[in-house]
């Protein structure tokens, strides 16, 4: 759920960090204001706007209802639109800073060698900018990872809804919890351990 | 919409719970995080290995797990001291600060290691050299000039511990979410209740971090030459 959410996440969030860089005013503000809304309103709330309120929107019968239910079937898929949203909104923000810290010189050797603007986003500003930004990146992922708990809340079968379960069922409550944070931190630092190592490989000294 | 003003004052009730809890938490955790950075900064080896284990373990969880071992865990446990039974079931409102201000002074609690680091170790040793203790040369030497560097990211973490409190929902406790799925369960109205929560929590939001922007540029230091 995490990376399906994240990765389409990520794809957003790329969009809307070049489109901001280059795009032309009108386009600019939507996205800022797209990053702003979505940055100040909690996950949750995006979260039950999604799932209680689309269905809402398109009264039982018709043609759009039957979107909806095609494409958000259930809670699993509605909480990963949800996470998508919000990770993109996060992620523009990451992406224009490392966007804007690539150093002018490599842009302008690119230009001097004959690149498009498109050529030049893709070989010169993507390679720079990926390994500039890979610390706050991993840091906001495991954020977003540790997200995924609020899925809970529209009854989505996660780490923490089992823990829940597992507490109210047998009454075990601490062990439960203690059970379920372990494994959160576990995942945790192996997320971190792994891109820590990614970092080190692709290091690069500008 | 015309369901949104019928139901304000429900909302209002709710929104009263998120803002005391979040005032309540934001400054408690203020607080405790000065100790966890100042420790984790100036502490003996014993403070700092404490801290680094609470601060990494309350990083690693979701504040959503923390939540719920604390709601749930805390009246599970059964502490006895020598026959006197010490009752942990505390009221919903405080069992919610303490989750919260667990997780909040570490985030806090790194921000001033951070803050203080990068303060020049040359600072320090004219503090020494004046003959300041510890105490003096934290607090009128190292923090004011630890502040500036402190109030952005702080002023993030105060927009996210507001938009955390709506957590708070799935523990049944009243804050404006809560008040805000009750009243839309009940007239059926979804999205009109749900839009006007968002923009509630996004104007607070909002203001909180436009304000911290102001004041990273008011006090911004400039690079020491």
């Amino acid at each position: 759920m995490a990376v399906f959410g994240l990765a389409i996440g990520t794809v957003i969030g790329l969009l809307m960090a070049f489109l901001r860089s280059y795009a032309p005013a009108p386009v600019r503000f939507l996205v800022t204001a797209y990053v702003e809304i979505i940055r100040n309103v909690p996950l949750l709330l995006i979260i039950f706007l999604l799932y209680f309120g689309l269905p809402q929107a398109f009264p039982r019968g018709s043609s759009g209802r039957e979107w909806v239910l095609r494409i958000l079937p259930d809670g699993e898929r509605t909480f990963i639109v949800a996470l998508a949203i919000y990770a993109g909104a996060y992620l523009t923000e990451i992406f224009t800073a490392g966007i804007l810290s690539v150093a002018k010189r490599y842009l302008e050797a690119g230009r001097a060698i004959g690149l498009t603007r498109f050529g030049l986003a893709r070989y010169v500003t993507m390679p720079i900018m990926l390994r500039a930004v890979l610390p706050s990146l991993s840091n906001t992922f495991i954020s977003l990872f540790k997200d995924t708990s609020i899925a809970v809340s529209i009854a989505v079968p996660e780490l923490t809804w089992a823990a829940r379960k597992i507490s109210t069922d047998y009454f075990r409550v601490i062990e439960a919890w203690i059970a379920a944070g372990l494994l959160y931190l576990v995942t945790c630092y192996a997320i971190a351990f792994v891109l820590r190592f990614l970092e080190r490989r692709i290091k690069w000294t500008v | 919409m015309q369901v949104v003003w019928d139901n304000a004052h429900l909302m209002w009730n709710g929104l009263r719970v998120t803002l005391e809890l979040s005032i309540v938490i934001i400054a408690l955790s203020t607080f405790f995080g000065f100790l966890v950075g100042v420790g984790l900064t100036y502490g003996n080896v014993v403070i700092r290995f404490l801290l680094r284990v609470y601060v990494d373990t309350i990083r690693g969880l979701p504040l959503l797990v923390l939540i719920f071992l604390i709601f749930y865990g805390l009246p599970a446990l059964k502490i006895q001291i020598g026959g006197w039974h010490l009752d942990t079931n505390l009221g919903r409102f405080e069992t919610a600060t303490l989750a919260f201000t667990l997780f909040a002074s570490a985030q806090v609690g790194e921000i001033v290691r951070g803050s203080l680091g990068s303060i020049p170790t040359g600072q320090t040793e004219a503090a020494r050299a004046l003959g300041m203790t510890f105490w003096p040369r934290l607090g009128y030497i190292l923090l004011p000039q630890a502040v500036p560097s402190m109030l952005p990211p702080w002023t993030n973490i105060a927009a996210e511990l507001v938009k955390g409190t709506s957590l708070v929902t799935l523990v049944s406790m009243s804050d404006l979410l809560f008040s805000t799925r009750k009243i839309a369960e009940r007239t059926g109205e979804m999205i009109p209740l749900y839009l006007a929560a968002a923009v509630v929590y996004f104007v607070i939001c909002f203001t909180i971090s436009r304000t911290g922007a102001w004041l990273g540029h008011r006090f911004e230091t400039g690079t020491v030459r």
